[in-house]
């Protein structure tokens, strides 16, 4: 298992720092898989987390100048590796201003994730720091837990509106209640709502549009009746979680989608160049 | 008393308290006819010491009366309050008069702002003796003087939460390590470590190749004055065990800060100390992918935490050598003597260490006695 990785653009460094932030704001743990094109980030849906569960993909390429691999074996062409994603933000945004930062993987007390980075100084000799972020490595048979979720079944696609917006009122709300029920139907209608004994909150967004998924048969088509363009789908989720996604995101997404499949679980997709984040939030009863 | 602080003195003035707020929670105040006004803290285990020694230049007045001592100590709180936002005092005070209000027993700070606004405050106070803590920096093998930038850069690499570093020095570099104790098993925590060669000091001198272990947070309360008044600070160290001295001064103010560091008594850890400038000097630049590489059978499952050490426990006192002198120091000794046999850290030096992480979660927990913690933010277990 080798892996090296090389940064010297400072608008990558950026890109890939607001990456990890944004995961760092989600999940203290998870897995991070490393493959000779992606890296991804991994949460599965575990009960002790809430039955939050995360997918963020990254093309090696648009990140790092130069990468190298080498897996657990030739079949298995892959590194996975159990991670703080806080850790690995703090060692980055300490050298925001390197001249150029490597990622390595390094077998120190601990297996490593170690970045080290070539900082300008005044003198003509470079300052060098290395932060060691200890990571566990995932053994292959536990891989199976981190594939890629497939694309839920649900009722309803819409795009979100502005998350700015969208988070001063889940802040709002979150301060009358624990929960929160999303709504979106098929006209590119969407409600976030608050119903608590004392008062009950309804904030509408229109227009939004909802995305075109090609030929997914559930949605309309195939077998079944098309679903009734007005109709609600709703999901009821912990207010907590859907704030956190809100608060964190520092990836300025040029697409945000939102799908809901009725009572089951709200599943919230960013997508931004070559990123692409996916955050599954359970439906609570 | 009667001292008046005028323009942008005044604003060195609070910055001078606000830095010394990062030790402790007593201001002690001596004004002196001679050498100016002293303000001196310490901490509440009398591992860290600092003092600003104001020249009676810095001041546009400075009385103090013929023959009556004065000396007072008061909660450094209520003297931050009032110099509380230290934006704003730049813009709108114009003077800081202090004087001592015998009728009342009260120390009086007024305040003389824009428009004619006049803030007064009145504070109580306590007698003391004098406090003040025994070093002699120029007897120190190892000198530094760097521009503070410099420092306040590389402490801007270690998490606010990172209590204690490691220095250590050779003959052109000096590096900082972050300092994790093994004793707790902590494999978690992430490992910093930077080197800062020779060049980039005002002043680099090392005869002893020495590596101590000593407190951020005093450093960095010393990096804010020192940052904002522009003034280089220089560093005085001997070997472990031996207090650190952080020094800023020029021709009207002078500023020192003492720290304990971790003894001596610890071999492993100083001989963990030495590596680091005998190892090749840029593994930046010759890195061999291969020297990177992680042989592991990944069929079992992972568990580097599980197999730390967390067997020997080493019996450490640390050596409290900085010794302050006045009326509470007979507790202190005592205190001194009576450490906790099973900690690592004696909480005289660095305040209470407590198990960092869920891995110390299977080990006794009445095994860490907090005999004397640190002046803030400790939360005692039991």
């Amino acid at each position: 298992m080798k892996f090296r990785g090389k940064i010297v653009d400072v608008a990558c460094l950026n890109h890939f720092t607001r990456v990890v932030s944004t995961i760092s704001k989600l999940t203290k743990t998870c897995a991070l898989r490393l493959t000779p094109d992606h890296l991804f980030f991994v949460l599965c849906g575990k009960v002790a987390s809430g039955g939050v569960a995360m997918w963020c993909e990254l093309a090696q390429a648009n990140i790092f100048d130069e990468y190298q691999m080498e897996g657990v074996s030739s079949q298995d062409n892959e590194i996975c590796l159990e991670v703080t994603p806080e850790n690995i933000f703090r060692a980055l945004r300490t050298v925001h201003n390197a001249k150029s930062v490597k990622v390595k993987l390094t077998k120190k007390h601990c297996p490593c994730l170690t970045v080290a980075a070539e900082l300008p100084t005044m003198s003509s000799v470079n300052r060098v720091v290395t932060h060691d972020v200890p990571v566990d490595v995932i053994p292959r048979r536990l891989w199976h837990e981190f594939k890629e979720p497939s694309l839920p079944d649900f009722d309803v696609s819409v795009y979100l509106p502005p998350l700015k917006t969208m988070k001063n009122v889940v802040d709002r709300m979150k301060n009358l209640s624990n929960f929160l029920v999303v709504e979106a139907n098929l006209s590119g209608q969407m409600t976030l709502k608050i119903e608590t004994d004392l008062v009950s909150v309804t904030t509408h967004f229109k227009d939004l549009g909802n995305p075109h998924w090609g030929d997914r048969t559930s949605q309309d088509g195939g077998s079944q009746s098309p679903r009734d363009l007005d109709a609600m789908a709703q999901a009821r989720v912990d207010i907590r979680k859907l704030q956190q996604f809100l608060v964190g995101q520092q990836v300025n997404p040029s697409r945000a989608i939102c799908n809901i499949v009725h009572q089951t679980v709200l599943h919230l997709i960013l997508l931004h160049q070559d990123v692409s984040l996916q955050y599954f939030i359970p439906a609570l009863a | 008393m009667d001292c008046v602080v005028t323009g942008g003195n005044v604003k060195v003035l609070a910055k001078a308290i606000h830095s010394l707020s990062r030790i402790g929670d007593e201001l002690y105040i001596e004004p002196q006819e001679g050498p100016g006004l002293a303000l001196r803290c310490v901490n509440s285990s009398r591992s860290a010491y600092g003092c600003f020694l104001f020249s009676p230049l810095f001041f546009s007045r400075y009385i103090v009366p013929n023959g009556i001592a004065f000396r007072c100590r008061m909660s450094i709180k209520s003297v931050q309050a009032v110099f509380r936002s230290l934006a704003s005092l730049e813009k709108t005070v114009e003077k800081c008069h202090i004087h001592l209000d015998k009728q009342k027993d009260r120390l009086t700070f007024t305040l003389h702002c824009k428009y004619g606004l006049l803030r007064t405050h009145n504070l109580s106070f306590q007698d003391s003796e004098t406090l003040q803590a025994v070093f002699d920096k120029n007897s120190c093998k190892n000198v530094f003087r760097a521009n503070p930038r410099l420092l306040v850069d590389t402490v801007a690499h270690f998490p606010p939460s990172m209590e204690e570093v490691t220095l250590s020095v050779s003959d052109e570099r000096m590096w900082l390590r972050n300092h994790v104790d093994e004793e707790l098993g902590d494999s978690s925590a992430m490992l910093t470590e930077l080197f800062l060669v020779s060049d980039e000091f005002d002043h680099f001198a090392v005869q002893a190749h020495t590596s101590i272990t000593f407190c951020l947070k005093e450093l960095r309360g010393l990096l804010f004055f020192a940052e904002n008044t522009g003034l280089p600070i220089s560093m005085y160290f001997d070997e472990p065990g031996s207090p650190l001295v952080l020094s800023v001064s020029d021709s009207i103010l002078e500023g020192d800060f003492v720290l304990a560091t971790l003894s001596d008594d610890t071999r492993n850890d100083t001989r963990r100390g030495d590596t680091p400038p005998a190892r090749p000097p840029d593994d930046f630049m010759n890195d061999d992918m291969d020297s990177y590489l992680i042989a592991m059978d990944t069929s079992i499952a992972p568990g580097p935490s599980t197999t730390d050490s967390t067997s020997s426990k080493q019996q450490v006192v640390a050596n409290h050598r900085t010794r302050l002198h006045s009326e509470e120091e007979e507790e202190a000794e005592t205190a001194e003597k009576d450490g906790p046999p099973n900690k690592k850290f004696c909480s005289l030096l660095f305040g209470s260490v407590l198990p960092l992480s869920s891995q110390m979660s299977t080990q006794p927990v009445s095994n860490q006695e907090v005999l004397a913690s640190d002046s803030d933010d400790d939360t005692q277990i039991d």
